[in-house]
């Protein structure tokens, strides 16, 4: 809301420098968001009048004008075609700081001759003069105004823009405005005057009003204005209309925008004579019912709509716009002017469905008080009569079916207290809030302050919003500071939190960047983690408004994300790339919000680059993401095992499902290369997949308890076997570990080909012995070896390598 | 006596010839001028020799202990300096590169919302969360925006395709963190101090300063006598602490359907120090906070009497704090991954 300081005076005294005041206004809830100071760099511009108009010697389109400044007489060069002898005009002599009017820029202004002739000064524009972008011609000022005097005298303003927010729909005014400016600076709030002359005829034998939709339409007021003659409106009022983002029409329509600037209530005129039988109702647009909007636009309209109608068909779109049938023309001679309030809920939906915006529809659905309707009716109808040349109807139609009673709010120094941590007496919370003009009354009975809530507001309906209104006064840098004294809450939070912490600097601290990616994808990018495309897992949820066809679907799965991440950066030359997400995926629910399963996904590629001098560093593969699921795992104290998984984003025989207890955490293995093609990445690459919720129920379990480090030396031996390939590495050291004594089974060598009989393999392990409570004899531990190797002679056929 | 003496002279300075290394010259020291060694037991056994030989043999094995010393410092030298030459020989060029080691990271949105939920947990908040996918009822109805209510046209929705019975389609992508308010007071009574961070989302194009997802952190304490002075001060000394100690808060009235009265709280802009920049859109602050007073329906919707208990809450945004301190110039990179942004933090 655009607020010129000039027009704001004429309700309120401002006596402070305008940052100051928009810095209060700020704290105070209307948040200044831009200054525009209008004449701050006219020093050297003056009223002149026109004395003569004389032909360029050497220039057609230029011409020679000489002003008179009362105390000189100046001639200079001006290509404006609206140089009229007579007018008053804005001159700016040399030294002048002004507006270029092609560029835009300030610049000063410098003595020139312009073909052939020399030219001390300019006659200005009003872009010139930074007033608005109008560069068409010069400006002309009104006639009254002294020659010689400096332009800032008469035409400098300021002008705020001011954040209004959704709650205070009186403030898209200026009075407003005005209100807050007269509480925050302690100044009177000067009500203008509303009263003008009413004709003999009554209103009644012009037209009736009938509500059919009384949800809808709480209230209806209307005036005719008979004899009135359309023409422009008076300079004053089309300067303050553009200031304020509005273009004149004409001086009936001028009006009404002119109050609804001024009071907040959108208002409209209708030409009477295109009102059929007399009469307006108020009803619900029947479905599919067409009219012409003001725009010219054909509008379809749904009984979401609420329209005006006269007795044969729609006049206007309620709230929204008016009707093209009923517009004010040139030949308009009686004005049925409307003051209504209308349902903000009806306009809101209204003003969607039709993709149609107005200023009026903008401060309806914000909603308005019902009581403001007739006071800017009669502040509307005043100027009709003032300004139209017209005779105003006696008395006013009113239709009220939803006046309701008034409930004054209460408000005690106790209420201030408990909520602001301010001690504020009672007459001072008077003082405040009479400001505001909102009248007080003590209730004796409970000792609060009955408090009465004028027309203008809609937004106080409880004791919390009169405290607001007593901080904003006060002024929120007031408000003391003091923290928190108040009993520390029990429980402990969600347990959730600090584990996901750890798994993520876990990871970070194996090596993995952490990246965060969307939840919503498509069926297509599904489908692609399957390497013969179909969709595996649940049917997701869609989107009912998807913002693309890309973003329609909840994600099932992290991997499409992480997959996604990967190729991209492969694409920016990146190699040796780990990363991880920990995020939910959604699995729809019947007949409640879907299951939000936290989910980790990492990702390794084998692309290792020979970037390092001194050491060729070797690819990843399989073992690489194992070793992190196994570092995970352990870091909880949980034992894993892995056995080979049927996951066909995975490739066959290189996929092993995680399993701790019997059950299944997730998943480790190469991505299958179809999937990887899928995502368009070339080389192999490992992914790991953990639900983390059932990792976090089982590491809950565990209970960690300290072991004190043996104090006994341990001892180390090695074997090497020679066994069948076909006997998996877990099952050996599964049998050497189950011995006593044997604390660590460490495979070093697994080699299979020259020197070893086809279809065996040879494995060597170091075994480390140690006893908590003695130094173990070499006698003891070649006891125990002695046992392992004919254990695991007889169980696979093992034999030693020698 | 006198030639034991001689005799441990001679050999040890021919010994002393065939010394190569650091090693046998401390074997060369232990053997003739250790504790143990001839010469030092002949000086020991000196008290016990009659006054004439002790004062000749007396002189002598101390010229000689004197001179093995000095020859044994000397030794030492000529060593120290050749085994300085060779290592020189062998020295290294020290500006080859050092090793890379493969630092992992976590994504700045994670780091920052750590910091600030660290800075709240230090103030006695627990942290608490909700779903990502909400009801209605939740994201709007119970923080006081009923439908068509003119504040909802700030929190454009993602709606999920689901309708109930009644053709009512009342799931949706939660549109800020405030719903974890309400299941928070549903479930624990007060007093209640928590902060509940998490990803949010909205129906909204994207470009260099929107993006559909973004995080909050959302605050919120009750109890009884919790004043607007108390939010105050928890959210000034939260912004001193985040922002550091010299910055300046602006405390200001704003408006959100679910507190009563609400605040905006600025901090003077850390670019420009408040004159005025690009930054803070020439108006010297920068706004970080949305808060206010629990709205009195918000509590009693809760099953919390409004007249015993009050409260605040307040809500920001995440990613903004790393684009203003670090100057991001685009709120996208946040989650396109780009490795080449990621590994910046």
């Amino acid at each position: 809301m655009k607020a010129p300081l000039k027009w704001l005076k004429d309700y309120v005294e401002i006596d402070i420098p305008y940052r100051e005041l928009a810095y209060k206004l700020t704290l105070a809830g209307l948040e200044v968001s831009d200054i525009k100071v209008i004449g701050d760099s006219w020093d050297n511009v003056v009223v002149g009048k026109i004395t003569a108009v004389d032909p360029h010697p050497n220039a057609e389109r230029l011409r020679l004008a000489t002003v008179d400044l009362g105390q000189k007489q100046m001639t200079v060069v001006c290509g404006a075609p609206n140089l009229v002898v007579g007018d008053k005009i804005a001159f700016a002599s040399v030294g002048a700081t002004l507006m270029d009017g092609h560029t835009g820029k300030l610049t000063e202004l410098k003595p020139a001759k312009i073909r052939g002739v020399a030219s001390e000064g300019m006659v200005c524009s009003e872009k010139e003069l930074g007033i608005s972008d109008n560069h068409e011609g010069i400006l002309v000022l009104p006639a009254d105004l002294e020659i010689g005097k400096s332009l800032a005298d008469y035409l400098a303003d300021i002008i705020f823009d001011i954040d209004i927010t959704p709650n205070r729909a009186d403030c898209l005014s200026i009075m407003g405005i005005a209100r807050e400016v007269a509480a925050i600076t302690g100044k009177e709030f000067r009500m203008p005057d509303l009263s003008y002359k009413e004709s003999a005829r009554d209103i009644g034998s012009y037209a009736a009003v009938e509500i059919k939709a009384p949800d809808l339409c709480p209230r209806y007021c209307a005036s005719i204005i008979n004899g009135i003659k359309i023409g422009p409106s008076p300079r004053w009022m089309q300067d303050r209309l553009m200031t304020c983002g509005m273009r004149p029409i004409n001086n009936i329509v001028d009006i009404t925008n002119y109050v609804m600037l001024e009071f907040g209530q959108p208002l409209h005129a209708f030409d009477y004579k295109e009102i059929k039988g007399k009469k307006i109702i108020v009803r619900r647009a029947a479905e599919g019912e067409v009219m012409y909007t003001l725009d010219g636009a054909e509008r379809k309209l749904s009984s979401d709509n609420l329209m005006i109608a006269d007795a044969d068909r729609a006049v206007a779109v309620a709230g929204i716009m008016g009707g093209l049938s009923s517009e004010v023309t040139p030949g308009t001679a009686v004005i049925l002017l409307e003051s209504a309030n209308f349902n903000q809920a009806v306009i809101h939906k209204g003003s969607l469905n039709l993709k149609l915006s107005s200023e009026a529809s903008t401060r309806f659905e914000k909603g308005l008080n019902p009581e403001l309707a007739l006071v800017a009716l009669k502040r509307a109808t005043q100027l009709m009569a003032e300004l139209g040349g017209g005779a105003v109807a006696r008395g006013l139609i009113d239709v009220y079916p939803g006046k309701s009673a008034k409930h004054p709010v209460p408000v005690s120094s106790k209420d201030v207290a408990r909520l602001l941590g301010m001690d504020i007496q009672l007459p001072d919370i008077r003082k405040y809030l009479g400001s505001l003009g909102l009248k007080c009354s003590l209730d004796d009975k409970t000792g609060r302050i009955l408090v009465d809530i004028p027309w203008w507001r809609n937004d106080i309906g409880c004791t919390a919003d009169l405290v607001e209104e007593v901080a904003r006064v006060v002024g929120y840098d007031n408000i003391p500071t003091t923290m928190l004294s108040s009993n520390l809450p029990g429980g402990e939070g969600a347990s959730m939190v600090p584990f996901r912490q750890e798994v993520r600097d876990m990871l970070v601290a194996c090596g993995f960047q952490e990246v965060i990616t969307y939840p919503l994808t498509n069926l297509d990018t599904l489908k692609r983690l399957s390497p013969d495309l179909n969709l595996t897992g649940p049917q997701p949820l869609a989107i009912a408004n998807p913002m693309s066809r890309d973003l329609e679907l909840l994600r099932t799965s992290l991997r499409f994300g992480v997959l996604t991440v990967l190729a991209r950066n492969q694409r920016n030359r990146e190699s040796n790339i780990r990363l991880f997400e920990i995020g939910k995926i959604f699995i729809p629910r019947h007949k409640d919000l879907p299951v939000e399963q936290e989910m980790l996904c990492g990702l390794i590629d084998s692309v290792v680059p020979d970037t390092y001098w001194a050491a060729k560093s070797g690819t990843a593969d399989f073992y690489s993401a194992k070793g992190v699921v196994e570092t995970l795992l352990s870091r909880q104290g949980l034992q894993a095992t892995f056995e080979s998984s049927d996951d066909g984003a995975l490739s066959p025989g290189k996929g092993a499902d995680i399993k701790v207890n019997g059950e299944k955490l997730g998943v480790v293995g190469e991505v299958h290369p179809r999937v990887r093609a899928n995502f368009d990445i070339q080389d192999p690459v490992f992914l790991f997949e953990i639900d983390l919720d059932k990792l976090k129920a089982l590491s809950g379990k565990q209970q960690f308890i300290y072991q004190a480090a043996s104090k006994f030396p341990s001892t180390g031996r090695d074997i090497a076997l020679l066994i069948d390939e076909q006997v998996t590495y877990d099952r050996i050291a599964g049998v050497i570990s189950s011995f006593p004594l044997v604390v660590d089974v460490k495979l070093f060598d697994l080699y299979s080909g020259e020197q070893i009989p086809a279809g065996k393999k040879s494995l060597a392990f170091r075994i480390t012995y140690q006893a908590p409570d003695h130094t173990l004899t070499d006698e003891e531990v070649e006891t125990i070896q002695k046992k392992i190797i004919e254990k695991l002679a007889t169980e696979f056929d093992a034999g030693l390598r020698s | 006596m006198l030639s034991q003496v001689d005799e441990v002279a001679s050999s040890a300075h021919a010994d002393l010839q065939k010394v190569t290394g650091l090693d046998e010259l401390e074997a060369w020291r232990v053997r003739y001028l250790g504790r143990k060694s001839k010469l030092i037991s002949i000086l020991r056994s000196l008290a016990a020799l009659p006054v004439d030989e002790r004062r000749d043999i007396g002189a002598r094995a101390n010229q000689v202990k004197n001179q093995l010393e000095a020859s044994l410092a000397q030794k030492k030298e000529e060593l120290d300096s050749s085994v300085n030459l060779s290592l020189t020989r062998e020295s290294i060029d020290i500006s080859l590169p050092g090793q890379p080691y493969h630092l992992g990271r976590l994504h700045p949105t994670t780091k920052t919302t750590r910091e600030i939920c660290d800075i709240f947990i230090s103030m006695g908040f627990q942290i608490a969360e909700g779903p990502e996918v909400e009801w209605e009822y939740y994201n709007f109805e119970a923080l006081n925006m009923p439908a068509e209510h003119p504040a909802r046209d700030g929190f454009a929705t993602l709606w999920v395709d689901y309708k109930t019975e009644t053709g009512a389609r009342p799931m949706l992508m939660r549109t800020h963190t405030s719903p974890v308010q309400i299941r928070t007071m549903e479930q624990v009574k007060p007093p209640i101090r928590v902060i509940a961070p998490g990803r949010v989302y909205r129906y909204e194009a994207t470009d260099a300063t929107h993006e559909w997802m973004f995080s909050q952190v959302e605050g919120l304490a009750v109890d009884k006598n919790i004043t607007m002075a108390d939010l105050k001060g928890t959210l000034f000394e939260f912004a001193r602490r985040l922002f550091g100690t010299d910055r300046k808060c602006r405390f200001r009235c704003d408006y959100f359907p679910f507190v009563e009265p609400g605040v905006e709280i600025a901090i003077d802009c850390f670019m420009c120090g408040g004159k005025g920049c690009r930054l803070c859109g020439n108006s010297g602050w920068i706004e970080i906070l949305g808060a206010g007073m629990v709205h009195p329906e918000v509590l009693r919707g809760c099953g919390i009497d409004p007249e015993v208990y009050s409260g605040f809450a307040f809500g920001m945004g995440v990613e903004r704090i790393p684009i203003l301190r670090f100057g991001i110039d685009d709120i996208r990179h946040f989650y396109s991954n780009d490795l080449r942004f990621l590994r910046q933090f």
